[in-house]
């Protein structure tokens, strides 16, 4: 047993800390640099590099402090000259076979080997011997490998099995002829393969779709937040002459840790791509014709004029910050008009209580969850950074998972308790074994999908989850585990904001889209709204507001150009109710502009003024009928209220909700590097699910 | 040679018993370390090679990643990934016997067999294969070849042993100078 504080002396200075802190760590606590390849804070210890020599008094050799735990009165050197020759030492060996290639390796400029070589390395290569070269290994669309210049860390390895759970790289022979290669060779099957790029400390493997295209040092770097899903991971948005160059994450122990999903990193050559760079306008060929803005707007006024506010609909789609969804609404009330929904899935479930919406387990609390019951949803493809903190809970041990829905591969081992919504009743009733588990639980859990919450028993699975999560102790003072996966960045928001039907008549999404199939509406606004049928809106007026000439903006009569999510200061509201907000990090493309303002300028032409000229004012006025949205990154307890209306589960099964991860949205549809991982990875990963 | 591969291996029913007896043998939670023993039973079974779908078969026995298995296999030398020869013959090469004329022991088998490191006679019968130290440096140099260790060698008695043995003779095992094990008797040493 270690002693539960041990005091020790580094570099002689004093230290306590807790049991079973390494040595490295306790050096970090005191502000002193080891040098590591190897060690990686979120991953198991492999102690194989020896970068991180330090001497201990007594100890008869120097010590990896990686994976030396701290105890009582070491005393512990890092800055001696028999340090800096043991340092030198083991720097000399790791690049007795490294090339001489960083002129034309991308990792250039971000390698841990480049600047601790800088640091402790000699400037002479003493030896003559042949270096070894290592075969490059096919890893998919994403990341390219130059295996000679891998120093055999295994941190890869340790993230495939420790964070994303696909278990896909390894070790293979040994010694001089090791060589860290995947099982299989050809496209990596797993949504967070990306991260493998930021893991490997050397060039070894760094990413395809960003190959040669710009040095570190030329970046202009900007932290946002990703809205390629609800979660809205925190990511730094690398920009070059007004383009994105790439993406990648940024800390949040919240929500994403250190990582993020391949289409979070990957998509964002779609924002390169298919733009609406300036206004159309349906000409009486029938074909879009570029327009100024006036004349744009010109053409919405006059057409909109004498039309009944009940035949005017708006719908708003999945990647809308609020403040257009705001803006938009403070419109269409001056309009009189009530028809507007931002459930583009055609959900009708009772948003009234925040409770019924979110996800009220925090991502982060999930590790405190032990038992899970995921309905109708696959949180692998719909929310990778919530699926791989279940994962991360689960490789803990002590946490039983069942899934209602689709036998999907998650990485983590669970009970499959039924393919409908009718299985809920079996555990509902304790006729499911799940039952007691969840019984027994102490901080038990329920998730369910959005696409669940869609269908046309949605209502009656709301309900149902309701009454499942209050009657298993779900619902506590100390702990709610009811909880909602959103699929869309922009949802959330919208019901946070009442982007919801209005009035005694107003319609939502199922009838709107009715009834401009019937012809019984006139004029349809598509606020970024792309994942509609949109070849059944019969002789509607449809305007299309976005960034991108994807499904809408085809249909579209009149196409107004709007800011992609890297070109806007945008308030977003993720899964959890956490408040967030992306930045600008280039401008807007041609003549784009930010949606918030595309409405103020609509509503001045329909000589109904917002009175809106900066993003600040909107959000401001948005701030001051919705206080919790000036909160920014607070996840805030919901209070219970009673929901839902319920009604009769049905027996069909429930389908996927995300049939294809890469292509949720209209950049990452334009993106090359998902329409790459479309053909290469997801045949894969349907194979391995029907084995 | 993956035409060599078979599509599926199981364990014959013998061998299933022996895999459960050797699974058992570890703590609960910790059966994975069955895994170098069932290897070599799956080894043994296949004619002293291990195809991918036994380790594959082994991995799915234990619940391991199956890239884990194959790190395995590949990580210790005695598992041959590849058919080999009736007779595998392992050649140390490590400092001690090399110091001992390890060298003349390879060339010998070399010229004798008309084979290189690495490669089996066209009849099948023999493979040649590098490995590092049998553990047996007392009596280096060392050759293994099956299960067998034969010791203190010379040219001369390494041509003997590969006679014998293609000759379908069984050679005399260990110390070929009569050594008794690693004593210092001295009796048996030069
Ligand atoms: S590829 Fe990179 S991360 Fe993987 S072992 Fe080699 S150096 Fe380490
Ligand atoms: S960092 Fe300690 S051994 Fe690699
Ligand atoms: S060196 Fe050959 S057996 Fe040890």
């Amino acid at each position: 047993m270690g002693c539960p504080m041990p005091k020790l002396t580094i570099n002689g200075r004093e230290v306590e800390v807790a049991e079973g802190t390494s040595v490295l760590q306790a050096c970090e606590q005191l502000g002193i640099e080891i040098p590591r390849f190897c060690y990686h804070e979120r991953l198991s210890v492999a102690g194989s590099c020896r970068m991180c020599l330090v001497d201990v008094e007594k100890a008869p050799r120097p010590v990896a402090s990686c994976a030396m735990p701290c105890s009582e009165g070491m005393v512990v050197h890092t800055d001696t000259p028999a340090v800096k020759a043991e340092r030198q030492a083991v720097m000399e060996m790791l690049l007795l076979n490294h090339p001489l290639e960083c002129p034309v390796c991308d990792q250039g400029g971000e390698c841990d080997l480049q600047d601790i070589a800088f640091a402790y390395g000699k400037d002479r290569c003493r030896s003559r011997e042949v270096r070894r070269r290592v075969r490059d290994k096919a890893m998919g669309p994403l990341i390219v490998t130059a295996m000679t210049r891998c120093i055999h860390c295994t941190r890869c390895i340790r993230f495939m099995d420790e964070i994303a759970g696909t278990h896909e790289l390894g070790g293979f022979y040994r010694g001089e002829h090791l060589e860290i290669a995947p099982l299989i060779e050809g496209p990596l099957l797993s949504e967070l393969s990306g991260n493998l790029v930021d893991v490997c400390p050397v060039g070894a493997l760094t990413s395809k779709p960003y190959a040669f295209r710009a040095r570190p040092w030329e970046l202009t770097k900007t932290e946002s937040i990703d809205v390629m899903d609800a979660v809205g991971s925190a990511i730094r948005i690398d920009s070059r002459g007004g383009e994105v160059m790439r993406i990648v994450p940024r800390l949040h122990e919240g929500i994403n840790e250190e990582w993020i999903g391949d289409k979070t990193r990957f998509a964002c050559d779609g924002l390169r791509l298919q733009r609406l760079d300036t206004p159309y306008v349906r000409g009486s060929d029938g074909k879009l014709q570029p327009a100024s803005w006036a004349e744009a707007l010109g053409v919405i006024a006059a057409r909109l004029k004498n039309v009944q506010p009940s035949r005017i609909a708006a719908l708003a789609g999945d990647l809308v910050d609020c403040e257009a969804l705001f803006a938009m609404g403070q419109l269409l009330d001056k309009m009189d008009v009530g028809n507007r929904d931002c459930r583009q899935d055609g959900a009708v479930y009772d948003t009234s209580v925040r409770a019924a919406y979110v996800m009220n387990t925090p991502i982060a609390s999930i590790e405190k969850a032990d038992a899970v019951l995921l309905v109708g949803v696959n949180p692998r493809t719909e929310a990778t950074m919530v699926n791989a903190r279940l994962y991360k809970r689960w490789r803990r041990g002590g946490m039983a998972v069942g899934v209602i829905g689709q036998a999907a591969d998650l990485g983590y081992a669970y009970e499959h308790v039924g393919y409908s919504p009718v299985a809920l009743r079996d555990v509902m009733d304790g006729k499911h074994a799940f039952a007691s588990v969840l019984k027994a639980a102490k901080n038990p859990m329920i998730i369910v999908g959005a696409g669940a919450l869609a269908r046309g028993d949605g209502e009656a699975i709301h309900a149902a989850a309701r009454e499942l999560a209050e009657s298993f102790g779900m619902i506590r003072e100390d702990w709610n585990g009811f909880n909602v996966l959103q699929q869309a960045a922009a949802r959330v928001g919208g019901l946070d904001l009442g982007f919801v039907p209005q009035g005694q008549y107003g319609m939502g999404v199922r009838s709107i889209l009715a009834a401009a199939q019937g012809g019984r509406l006139d004029a349809l606004y598509l606020l970024g709204a792309d994942e509609i049928d949109t070849a059944h809106l019969g002789k509607t007026f449809v305007i299309y507001q976005g960034s991108h000439g994807d499904r809408g903006a085809q249909r579209a009569d009149v196409v107004l150009p709007a800011a992609a999510y890297t070109e806007k200061d945008g308030t977003y509201v993720n899964v959890e109710g956490r408040v967030q907000r992306t930045r600008r990090a280039v401008p807007p493309v041609g003549e784009a502009m930010e949606d918030w303002a595309i409405i103020a300028a609509l509503s001045r032409a329909l000589a109904r003024p917002l009175p809106y000229e900066t993003v600040k004012a909107v959000r401001g006025a948005m701030i001051a009928k919705h206080p919790h949205l000036g909160r920014v990154d607070d996840v805030s307890v919901n209070a219970w209220q009673p929901f839902g209306k319920g009604g009769t589960l049905s027996l069909q099964a429930f389908g996927a909700a995300v049939p294809n991860y890469y292509m949720t949205n209209a950049i990452c549809r334009v993106s090359p590097t998902m329409a790459a991982c479309t053909a290469a990875i997801l045949p894969l990963q349907q194979k391995g699910e029907g084995k | 040679m993956n035409n060599m591969q078979p599509k599926s291996f199981f364990f014959t029913p013998e061998n299933e018993a022996e895999a459960k007896k050797i699974i058992a043998k570890y703590p609960a939670g910790k059966q994975v370390s069955a895994i170098l023993p069932l290897l070599d039973r799956a080894q043994r079974q296949h004619g002293g090679w291990l195809p991918s779908a036994a380790i594959v078969y082994v991995a799915g026995l234990l619940s391991v990643p199956e890239v884990k298995a194959f790190e395995v296999a590949s990580f210790y030398t005695m598992f041959n990934l590849e058919p080999t020869g009736k007779y595998l013959i392992q050649l140390c090469r490590t400092t001690p016997c090399w110091l001992k004329g390890g060298e003349d022991i390879a060339r010998t088998c070399e010229t004798r067999l008309g084979i290189k490191a690495g490669e089996t006679t066209p009849d099948g019968l023999f493979t040649i294969k590098e490995v590092e130290c049998l553990g047996a440096c007392v009596n280096a140099p060392v050759m293994q070849i099956n299960d067998d260790y034969y010791e203190n060698l010379t040219p001369d008695s390494v041509m003997k042993i590969l006679d014998d043995l293609a000759a379908g003779r069984k050679p005399k095992v260990g110390s070929q100078t009569g050594r008794c094990g690693a004593c210092s008797c001295g009796k048996g040493d030069e």
